[in-house]
């Protein structure tokens, strides 16, 4: 993947790691671990919509489809947590895929509709179907994660935990997009017709990549019900759906690293805006704009490139 | 009630919100053929329509048809903003970001909305009076022959536009083929711009006429707007007939479902109905086959 992604991943993994022994505040830790859970949900993201160049207005309902199955699962019918887990990922990736046949297949955005069309009836549901969902007071009561003996009861705990997950994630897309199956991807997202040319299945690449952004959007949804042991219908809305775009493109659009960043920043910065909550959506709405009309490729590749030179694209590195 | 009665009272009252359907989704018909971007801020115009009236009718008192006229005009600019704005200054050309630069907007809008009329929702009163009318036994409010009449005569003064007048004639022809439509002259950043200010102005007559049997807050643009859609998809995504058909019987089997199944799940047909149309007939009941698959 490329000696400069290792010296990245190492200088990265050492600040998360170091974070917590500087930070004695639970609630920060509690923003950071929220930061992580969404770098998750931006990989998947960044990889349809850098690679497959496809948006979807849905993630916030597979976050939400592994938030609530794995609630319903493992509270009201008692399973265990981690094969559960497993379980949903199954469920969402299937779902995923039957929306992904028929709207992939087709030239244009029919995705972004379908999968707008899917998060609404997904929160629908999650308000209607009160006796399984709880409704909209929300479903309470959902089991800790544990490993044996060991249960993740607080924010530090779990700390370790959800970022050993999100970087682990991180890596094994910096290795994807570094691999045939990447090079393809690349090639794809440069010009579909070429990519056809060269024997590439366009069709199969795009459905897959749906299938796996949808599927770790699902990771990180039964993750935070785990951790948040509370979950309501308010946190699955087309909002958030926009919310996490809105990281992708800031971040830059195909740029892992910068995906991360514009998580982080993204669930940061809300927090320092406490006091304009009224404001919130059109703020988004606004910086989504702003930073797509002048930096279409990303704030984050904007800034690095002002610094050095042009990054060599993934395809020209090619090792 | 008889069975078949009730039918008839369903398909009437579907038919009323089918018709608002069908101007949505010749909003999203007239962008997606002049750029063949999907405008998601379609459903904040029809928002905005609603919004805007109450405002000049409720709140500054003006008559009916004034408020009707300048509602219009406001929409139809911010159509036009929103193009010469956002779409025109954008750095990339590439549809993928101008989609995206249109949620962003759709977002702001709603945000803006969110600030500048409050949270609760809001009512306009019938355009005459809510006296119903009974016509073969089943009962119709006057607000559903406004509707009905207003979209039949943006209907016919549309198609006299496109059929009738060298502009109209020029839209059509960017729709063809943008490439033909330059090197024959036509300004087709100006033919952009007006088929945004068209889209806005019949945004906010669906938002106007539905208001008075709906109410409307700020958040009820994505819910219409994703309905016009389905609509457009359903009758052949970019044709008119098309759009006028899929709203109709998007409206209809909308108001069945709710009435003979449950009216709690009456929104997920819509979306039902549209992957329904992408798995077997991508092109739409009415479409020429335009769509490609790669």
């Amino acid at each position: 993947m490329g000696k400069r992604n290792k010296i990245y991943l190492l200088i990265y993994g050492a600040i998360i790691f170091t974070l917590p022994a500087l930070l004695r505040n639970n609630y920060h830790l509690m923003v950071l671990n929220v930061a992580a859970l969404n770098i998750v949900i931006i990989i998947g993201l960044n990889l349809l919509m850098g690679y497959a160049g496809q948006i979807s207005l849905g993630h916030a309902a597979f976050f939400g489809l592994g938030a609530y199955l794995s609630a319903i699962f493992t509270t009201t019918y008692g399973l265990p947590i981690w094969p559960t887990m497993l379980l949903v990922l199954i469920i969402t990736a299937m779902v995923a895929y039957a929306i992904g046949i028929p709207t992939l297949k087709l030239e244009g955005h029919y995705l972004v509709m379908a999968t707008l069309g899917f998060n609404v009836i997904i929160y629908i549901i999650m308000i209607q179907l009160d006796t399984v969902t709880g409704g909209p007071s929300g479903f309470a009561g959902i089991p800790r994660l544990r490993i044996g003996g060991f249960v993740f009861d607080s924010d530090r705990k779990i700390y370790y935990l959800l970022w050993t997950v999100s970087s682990g994630v991180l890596l094994l897309s910096l290795n994807l997009i570094h691999s045939r199956v990447g090079r393809a991807m690349a090639a794809l997202s440069h010009n579909e017709t070429a990519a056809c040319c060269t024997g590439i299945d366009t069709q199969a690449y795009k459905v897959k990549i749906f299938v796996i952004s949808a599927t770790l959007a699902s990771l990180a949804g039964s993750l935070y019900a785990h951790y948040i042991t509370f979950i309501s219908p308010g946190s699955f809305s087309i909002f958030f759906s926009i919310q996490v775009v809105t990281m992708v493109i800031v971040g830059g659009i195909g740029s892992l690293w910068g995906g991360a960043f514009g998580a982080i920043l993204l669930t940061i910065l809300p927090e320092f805006l406490h006091a304009v909550r009224e404001y919130n959506v059109l703020a988004y709405g606004l910086i989504l704009m702003v930073v797509l009309i002048f930096f279409p490729q990303g704030l984050f590749p904007g800034i690095t490139q002002v610094l050095k030179k042009r990054e060599p694209l993934i395809l020209e590195k090619g090792n | 009630m008889t069975l078949s009665l009730q039918i008839f009272q369903f398909l009437l009252s579907g038919l009323t919100t089918g018709s608002t359907y069908a101007l949505i989704a010749i909003g999203f018909s007239l962008i997606h053929n002049a750029t063949g971007i999907v405008n998601f801020a379609q459903g904040e115009f029809v928002m905005l329509g609603g919004m805007f009236m109450i405002t000049f009718h409720s709140f500054f008192k003006l008559p009916m048809l004034p408020s009707f006229f300048l509602t219009i005009s406001c929409v139809a600019a911010v159509g036009l903003l929103l193009e010469r704005g956002p779409i025109r200054q954008s750095r990339s050309k590439e549809i993928l970001i101008l989609v995206m630069i249109t949620i962003g907007a759709s977002i702001s809008i709603k945000g803006l909305s969110m600030i500048l009329w409050g949270k609760n929702p809001m009512t306009l009163p019938p355009f005459s009076g809510e006296t119903p009318f009974v016509i073969l036994g089943a009962a119709i409010m006057p607000q559903s022959i406004w509707i009905f009449g207003i979209t039949i005569s943006v209907v016919f003064a549309l198609n006299s536009f496109f059929k009738g007048t060298l502009t109209g004639k020029a839209m059509r022809a960017v729709a063809a083929s943008r490439r033909s439509a330059v090197l024959t002259g036509i300004p087709v950043n100006r033919m952009i711009l007006l088929s945004f200010t068209l889209s806005g102005a019949l945004g906010a007559v669906a938002g106007i006429i539905l208001t008075p049997i709906t109410t409307t807050s700020y958040d009820v643009g994505v819910m219409l707007g994703l309905k016009g859609f389905s609509a457009a998809i359903l009758g052949g995504y970019g044709s008119m007939p098309g759009a006028i058909v899929g709203g109709l019987l998007l409206g209809v089997s909308e108001s069945l479902a709710a009435g003979l199944i449950s009216s709690e799940y009456k929104d997920a047909l819509a979306f039902l109905a549209l992957l329904a149309v992408l798995f077997f007939k991508p092109s739409g009941i009415l479409g020429r086959g335009r769509v490609r698959r790669v």
